[in-house]
This record gives structure tokens, C-alpha cells and sequence, in this order.
């Protein structure tokens, strides 16, 4: 509310302006491309990595699971460094980059990156315990039925999680467009080419303006909402589902 | 499709699960696989559904050996205990998955399918649920689901796991019921998973008595009762006495009274104990072989009355059954005492012998007899 309220103190015109700025509306549009590369491919990431880990016996999947609970234990500012250190000007991935003509840090790519690292952990972590408590004698049950592997993926195992999916994507979209830290340390802070609307929220806050600062992050206030609603619409709808794969 | 075993060994870490087990199964045969929990029955029925692998050994049908053949090639039915129905589909979508899945140039058309289903159901005698959803349905119906849906695919095998145990005991009653004609209507070779001894001799032709890892017995219904193999076996299979006793030539005696002659010829003699089912001891006269007992308590339950007794000699508990209209029950009364008589019984040497021996040597049967009553 205070948020909104700040946001419009200086009236709706200022709103506007300071929306359809070219600097902000990059900066909308760079989030948005960052988390439209960030949760299909988290999305990808998660389901496989859900799937061969409540599914399969192997080795090193003690290892796999902590590498998939390392970007929330690891500080999104460290995370951003070790990009910054590996792909950075005197980076160690620097000549493969150099003959390829590829600019990852302050750039696009750099972004993407670092929000889908931040992000990775959100829909494996909602999908494994619930894959883990359903067990695997539905699947077991269809490929005795003859499907193949793929059938019984999509015809099975996806239905039986949807839920918990889509609750995942949710938060792991509402975490790549919020994303700050890791996002700071590898954007450059360009304006109009790397800034993405937190970043740009700061930088509006730290020049004083803040009636922009606060207009464009009323923007995010109101992704937050429309999150927080659609979480309680899912959890309203599909509560016991989805409270079996909180618990563990 | 005959079902050839042959010499399966499973370890989980340390644990062996399977140990050298061998079987063979006849082609269009009920049977089941009965044992206590840990026996092993559930992995050698997974083993040879092909959702598990043995350390060493084969599984062959009909002659092949299904080494190389995956699970989705076996053309089994497989029947989960939790029955593992696919939520989010129809009962009629759910018994229609193993045609729909089939690939495109062998898979009926839409409508052959879902005539096929709506058979089935019709089979299982659930013709008007094809359109509600598994969780609207009572156990026993899911349960009758899974197997139409096993049943879909027309399955070489039908392997089901512990398939009434989740249901309570009436719905239990019926299915077993159903499932014995369903085998009779279809003929196919089916192996169950059990606990439930009642429910294996009720059910099967033949029944495997697994314990821990080996089979100890595989007979038919009748004989695995009337001929246990194993003390093991006798003591699974029914509520079991047990008397210790000694056998000289073919003597046995009962702290030094003889109380019957057994008819085998050669046996080994020394300490034995004698094994008897609480309802094959008889009330009877002083004179004749019987052991003096005194009863402690008697207690009516259903249609049998259960009397605690205890030896007179050495003040052994023992169970005794009667059928509540049997003309002994009056003699059954609390602190009298009288005589039994041994109707039936099986002899193994005594526990205590075997486990001084550092052999493994399994307690065979010495002596199995049957008194036939005298005619009044």
C-alpha cells in the first residue's frame, strides 16, 4: 500500500512518465527476458533433475541433491563474484570468450545466467518430496502396461505433479524478476542496456527520484500480490497436495 | 505360459533376500507365494515380473529366458498391493492406458478401445463407474480396476502383490471369490503374493511356502496342511501345539509313558517334539493312550470352543479346539482333568537337539500319523 501510495504521490502523470521512461521500460523488458530464459530453463532443469532424483537409484545423488540446495545456501552477491571470476575480464573462461566474441559480464547473457543460478532451486526442491512420497509403482505400473518411457513421463508422472509444478514455476518466476544481488554484481548497472527493474529501482531511489524509484517498484509490488494470490489460490484448491510436498 | 525358476539369488547390501530358489510354475496355474513378512515372496515376485533383477540367476516363459526382455515387453499383468491407479484419469481412461499406449501401427482404433475397456469393466463388474475417478471409488472397486486394467493388455502372467491387503475382511471374502472365477473364465497363469494362509488355501491350486529367502515347501493346498515339510511350515500354516517328547525305535513317549506307535520304519530315535493342531486333540478314556491334562479355562469364540489346558505331567500349556456342538465340550470344565488323545500329528526332532548339532540341517519330518476314531 505505502508502496503504491508513494508511488502516486506526485500524481498519475508522473506515474506514467516515470513507467514509460526508455531507461525503465528497458529495464521491464530485460526483466522479463531474463526470467523468460531463467524459468523455462529452470523448469527443464528442475523436472530432470526431480525425476532421477525420486525415481532412480545411482551414485553421487547425495552429491546432486546439495548441489541443487547450493544457490540457497551460497549469499546471490558470492554467486554473482564467481561469475564475475570466471567469465569477468580477467576471467579464467576469458580467451574461450575472447575468440568466440562473447560478452557474458555486464551483458545480457551475464544476467540470464546468474538469475537462472539463483533460481535453480525452487521447482526441484517443490517437485522431489512429493515424487519421492508418491514412489514409483504408478510408473512401474505403466511401463508393465507397455508404455515407453516417454509415455509414461508425460501420460503419468507430470500429471501427478502438476500442481506442485506450477507452484514452483510461480515462485521461481516471482524470484528471477526480484532478483538483486547476484543480478548487481554481473549487470554493470548500464542504463538502457543491463539494468534490470530492481537495479533500476536503486538507482532511481539513490538519485533521490523517488517517485519513479517507487512507480517502477509498485510494478514488482503488484507481481508480488499476483503471486501471493495465485500461491493461495493453489494452495486453496490443491492444499493437500501440495502440503505433502512442504513436509519433509 | 509356464513359469521356469531357476536358481535365483537376490542381496540387498548384506541382507540375501533370495537364496538359490527354484520354481516351476504350470501354465494356467493359480498359486500363491505364502510367508511371513521378509520371506522373500514379494521380491521373487517382482523378480519375475522384471520390476526388480536377481544377482544371479534366470527367469524363463514359456522356455525364453527373460534376461534380456524389459518390464514393458513382458506382457505381464501386474497387480500393486496399493493398487498404483493413474489419479487424474477415469476408471475407463485408466483401463484403457496399456491399448492407448501401444505404438501407432498396432493400436486400435479410439472407439475398439474404448469398447475393449468398457468390457473389461463389465468383466470386473463395474460397467457403470468408467466415468468416475479413482478416489471416488471404495477399495474393493479400485482393487477390481487395477486388475481390469492388468488385465487390458491380455497378459501372458497375472502377478498380484499382497492384492487384498490393504481391504478389510468381508471385502476380502468376496474378492477372493471373484478373483478364482475371474482365473477360471480366463485361464491365465497367475502368481499371488500373500501373508494370509486362509487366504492362499482358499485361493490356489498350489501354494510356495517361503521362508526367509528359500522356499520350504511347495505343494498342493491339501497336502501343504495335511504333510508340513518343515516345523516351519506346520507352525505357519495353523495355530500349533507343541509337545516335547522321545521316540525309541518306532515308540514315542511322553515323559515315560508310551502314547503311540509310529509306523515309519527306520527313524531316528531320541528327543523329539511332537506336533499337534489345537483341533485335532480329543477328549478320551483313562485306559487308552492318552496324556492326563488339566484345564485351566474355557473360552467360546464364534463357532469353536478354546480350551487352555496344561499337561499334568510337567505343566505344559496347550490349546485345545472343539466345535461348540461337539459332544466332549460338557467334559471341558474349569479344574477338571482328563485325558487327550493325539488325533493327529506331525514328529520333527527336537528343537534343542538341532541347535546343539553345528550342522544347518533342516528338521525333516520323522513321522507324520492319524488316528482313525474307533466307531461307537
Amino acid at each position: 500500500m505505502l508502496v503504491f501510495a508513494e508511488a502516486l504521490r506526485n500524481g498519475l502523470g508522473t506515474y506514467v512518465k516515470a513507467i514509460t521512461d526508455p531507461d525503465a521500460l528497458s529495464a521491464i523488458k530485460l526483466t522479463l527476458i531474463a526470467a523468460g530464459i531463467a524459468v523455462p530453463a529452470n523448469l527443464v532443469f528442475g523436472v530432470a533433475a526431480a525425476w532421477a532424483i525420486a525415481k532412480f537409484e545411482f551414485r553421487g545423488k547425495t552429491f546432486l541433491t546439495t548441489l541443487i540446495d547450493l544457490p540457497f545456501s551460497v549469499s546471490p552477491v558470492v554467486a554473482g563474484l564467481i561469475y564475475v571470476l570466471m567469465f569477468g575480464a580477467s576471467g579464467w573462461a576469458r580467451p574461450l570468450l575472447d575468440t568466440a566474441d562473447i560478452q557474458i559480464i555486464f551483458a545480457v547473457p551475464g544476467i540470464v545466467l546468474a538469475t537462472i543460478f539463483v533460481t535453480f532451486p525452487f521447482i526441484a526442491r517443490e517437485l522431489i518430496p512429493l515424487m519421492q512420497q508418491q514412489g514409483t509403482d504408478d510408473e512401474q505400473a505403466a511401463l508393465s502396461l507397455g508404455a515407453n518411457g516417454w509415455q509414461t513421463f508425460w501420460y503419468v508422472t507430470l500429471p501427478n505433479v502438476k500442481w506442485a509444478l506450477l507452484y514452483g514455476v510461480l515462485l521461481c518466476n516471482a524470484r528471477a524478476m526480484g532478483e538483486f544481488g547476484a543480478v548487481s554484481v554481473v549487470s554493470g548497472h548500464i542504463r538502457g542496456q543491463t539494468n534490470t527493474m530492481p537495479l533500476h529501482v536503486e538507482i532511481l531511489y539513490n538519485e533521490y527520484n523517488f517517485a519513479a524509484s517507487f512507480a517502477v517498484a509498485s510494478l514488482l509490488a503488484g507481481l508480488a500480490l499476483l503471486t501471493l494470490a495465485l500461491k493461495s489460490f493453489l494452495e486453496a484448491r490443491h492444499g493437500s497436495e501440495l502440503a505433502r510436498s512442504q513436509k519433509h | 505360459m509356464e513359469i521356469l525358476v531357476n536358481n535365483i539369488n537376490k542381496h540387498f547390501g548384506a541382507f540375501s533376500a533370495l537364496k538359490n530358489v527354484d520354481l516351476t510354475i504350470r501354465s494356467g496355474e493359480l498359486i500363491a507365494l505364502l510367508g511371513p513378512s521378509g520371506s522373500g515372496k514379494t521380491t521373487l515376485l517382482r523378480i519375475i515380473a522384471g520390476l526388480d533383477y536377481a544377482d544371479t540367476g534366470t527367469v524363463s516363459f514359456g522356455g525364453v529366458d527373460m534376461a534380456g526382455t524389459p518390464l514393458r515387453e513382458r506382457q505381464i499383468g501386474f497387480v500393486f498391493q496399493h493398487y498404483a491407479l493413474f489419479k487424474h484419469m477415469t476408471v475407463r481412461e485408466n483401463v484403457s492406458f496399456g491399448l492407448s499406449v501401444l505404438p501407432r501401427g498396432k493400436r486400435p482404433q479410439k472407439w475398439l478401445i474404448a469398447d475393449r475397456a468398457d468390457e473389461l469393466l463389465e468383466l470386473v463388474q463395474l460397467a457403470d463407474l468408467g466415468d468416475r475417478y479413482p478416489h471416488q471409488l471404495s477399495g474393493g472397486q479400485r482393487q477390481r480396476v487395477a486388475l481390469a486394467r492388468a488385465l487390458a493388455i491380455e497378459p501372458k502372467v497375472l502377478l498380484l502383490d499382497e492384492p487384498f491387503g490393504a481391504l478389510d475382511a468381508k471385502v476380502r471374502k468376496e474378492l477372493r471369490q471373484w478373483l478364482r472365477e475371474l482365473h477360471l473364465q480366463t485361464g491365465v497363469t497367475t502368481i499371488f503374493v500373500t501373508h494370509d494362509q486362509e487366504e492362499a488355501l482358499e485361493l490356489a491350486d498350489r501354494v510356495v511356502i517361503m521362508e526367509k529367502g528359500t522356499i520350504a515347501q511347495v505343494d498342493t493346498v491339501d497336502r501343504v496342511y495335511e504333510h508340513p515339510a518343515s516345523p516351519f511350515v506346520f507352525d505357519f500354516m495353523g495355530s500349533t501345539n507343541i509337545i516335547p517328547a522321545s521316540l525309541h525305535g518306532r515308540e514315542l513317549y511322553l515323559d515315560g509313558k508310551l502314547v503311540a506307535t509310529l509306523s515309519g520304519s527306520i527313524l531316528p530315535g531320541g528327543a523329539v517334539d511332537i506336533y499337534v493342531r489345537p483341533g485335532d486333540l480329543r477328549a478320551t478314556g483313562e485306559h487308552s493312550e492318552g496324556v492326563e491334562v488339566m484345564v485351566k479355562s474355557v473360552q467360546r469364540t464364534g463357532p469353536l470352543v478354546r480350551a487352555s489346558v496344561t499337561l499334568a505331567s510337567n505343566d505344559q500349556p496347550l490349546i485345545v479346539e472343539l466345535p461348540h456342538l461337539h459332544h466332549d465340550v460338557p467334559r471341558f470344565r474349569e479344574g477338571s482333568r482328563l485325558y487327550l488323545r493325539l488325533m493327529q500329528y506331525s514328529v520333527f526332532p527336537s528343537a534343542d537337539r538341532l541347535a546343539s548339532r553345528d550342522s544347518v540341517e533342516k528338521p525333516t519330518l520323522i513321522g507324520r500319523e492319524r488316528v482313525r476314531e474307533a466307531l461307537p
